[in-house]
């Protein structure tokens, strides 16, 4: 019978139940709550319940599956890799990928895959709205270090956020603030489900009617022989004038060349699908590992959620007054609506200003129109995290 | 980084934003250039392929005038040599091969193809 006593006593000890804090049951709830975003109210689902599962998981006391510490060492490079596989947990060994930027960079093969930069060939000024849309990105950098006071890395990463492009602030941030995976991940996934009501606002604040009710010419159709060439001449060119964005520009533009040659059908299917799907597993998983309650727990994590949605803001307005400014040089003949899809969350922003538009004038069909700034968006955000890297990285 | 003032991080946002537009405007000419050499080619090709004796291609009859635009509607369709009638039929078969509802395609243009006499 004591001895009966004593095993409960001991299991009672080690119990979770017993040991939790706390921050650990705070972020326990937190991770109920973005799960019931992801399952109940579909925000980016496929990616969020992978965040709120790990961030679970990591929050379990004594789960031991993921390792702050272990990490912070790693970067003082007082631990190697391989004394983390040998002496952490499933998701230390998961987040290896994330630090490496192997996770992200496969998802943009995926995201090359599926994407067809045909609208943005057929009208190659798209680009320059895709351009425009990233003044969020460095609006919110200064907004973070000059307001918040955070550090030039982490309000780098912060700003990023601005891009609406996940996997590309996983990137960054994974290298420029690890300890600020979490909060931006969860920032960068949840505005980009929220578009359809952080973008209409200012869309209708910053146009007129008339504008909106613009329709556009048919676009010309392209080639395939300019299909195959375009992410060729894009991986040259761009990864020759910033070479930090190599990873991420060249697996897209990999993925890209898979679909549009004919070749490789099988590849290109394996990217978009199969891999994608288990890329985006551990990705999410991993970067849920990293919200550790004592860290994500801050005022900080508030601050950064603030700034993401001022960046997402601040990505509209670039994109639409561009688009108001090339509507008056082209005399009317470009919807500025087409400007704000440049914030990338490909086809989200491109879908909210084809209703956006409809609205305005039911015959409108902004769609195709759209997608050109919303590839290009994947571009210019992709170019400027290899900026911040580049300025900041060292 | 050591005394990192604001100002520096608002000149380097200046050429951030510098670089990106840099990069993209340098796409779009890539593009300008690619597009152009493709369509050269393509007049090329066309021109050696095309008899020189071909008759114009007629105007299209513009629907608007027929008929008002519908609320919800998709936009005109342009026809050539093709009566409305006609016209209506060809989208209703084409939808019923597609099993598509007809407010869901939009049609662009409908073209009489003659055989040459």
């Amino acid at each position: 019978m004591q001895h009966i006593l004593e095993t409960l006593a001991r299991l009672g000890s080690t119990s979770g139940f017993t040991t939790m804090t706390w921050q650990q049951l705070v972020m326990i709830i937190i991770s109920c709550v973005l799960l019931y975003l992801g399952l109940v109210k579909k925000f980016e689902p496929l990616l969020l319940v992978g965040i709120a599962f790990g961030a679970l998981l990591t929050n379990l006391p004594g789960s031991n599956m993921y390792h702050p510490e272990m990490w912070d060492a790693y970067i003082a490079g007082e631990m190697g890799v391989g004394q983390i596989i040998h002496d952490g947990g499933l998701l230390d060994i998961l987040y290896i990928g994330v630090k490496s930027g192997l996770y992200p960079s496969l998802i943009f093969m995926g995201v090359g895959a599926m994407t067809d930069f045909g609208p943005l060939i057929a009208n190659p000024k798209s680009l320059l709205l895709g351009a425009a849309a990233q003044f969020g990105i460095f609006a919110a950098f200064l907004m973070a270090l000059g307001i918040f006071g955070f550090e030039p890395n982490v309000a780098a990463s912060i700003g990023i956020i601005g891009g609406a492009d996940g996997p590309t602030a996983i990137w960054l941030t994974s290298k420029l603030a690890p300890n600020y995976l979490a909060p931006i991940a969860i920032a960068a996934y949840s505005y980009m489900a929220l578009i359809p009501l952080i973008q209409p606002p200012v869309m209708r604040l910053l146009t007129t009617k008339e504008e909106r009710e613009i329709k556009m010419e048919q676009l010309r159709p392209v080639s395939k022989t300019q299909k195959v060439l375009f992410p060729i001449i894009v991986t040259i060119f761009v990864c020759l004038l910033l070479p930090s964005v190599a990873p991420l520009l060249g697996c897209l533009m990999l993925g890209n060349l898979f679909k549009e040659c004919g070749l490789t059908d099988r590849l290109s299917d394996t990217a978009q699908n199969a891999l994608m799907n288990i890329v985006t597993i551990f990705l999410s998983t991993s970067v849920g590992a990293t919200a550790v309650a004592e860290r994500f727990l801050a005022p900080r994590t508030l601050f950064i959620i603030v700034l993401g949605l001022i960046a997402f803001e601040f990505a509209t307005v670039g994109g639409l007054v561009l688009g108001k400014i090339m509507c008056k040089l082209s005399g009317g003949k470009i919807n500025p609506l087409i400007g704000s899809a440049g914030v990338s969350a490909v086809p989200m922003a491109a879908r909210v200003s084809q209703l956006e538009g409809a609205r305005a004038n039911p015959s409108n069909f902004l769609l195709m129109h759209a997608m050109g700034p919303n590839v290009a968006g994947v571009i210019g955000s992709a170019v400027a995290a290899g900026f911040l890297l580049a300025v900041f990285g060292g | 980084m050591v005394n990192y003032t604001f100002g520096m991080s608002l000149l380097d946002s200046l050429v951030g934003l510098l670089v990106v537009f840099f990069a993209l405007v340098l796409l779009m000419c890539m593009i300008k250039i690619m597009t152009a050499i493709g369509d050269s080619r393509q007049k090329k090709a066309a021109a050696a392929a095309m008899p020189a004796d071909l008759p114009a291609q007629p105007e299209a009859a513009p629907l608007q005038k027929l008929q008002p635009l519908a609320p919800g509607t998709a936009g005109d369709v342009k026809l050539y040599d093709t009566d409305p009638r006609t016209a209506a039929m060809l989208m209703a078969i084409v939808a019923d091969e597609l099993k598509a509802p007809i407010n869901e395609l939009r049609f662009l243009s409908i073209r009489e193809i003659k055989e040459d006499a």
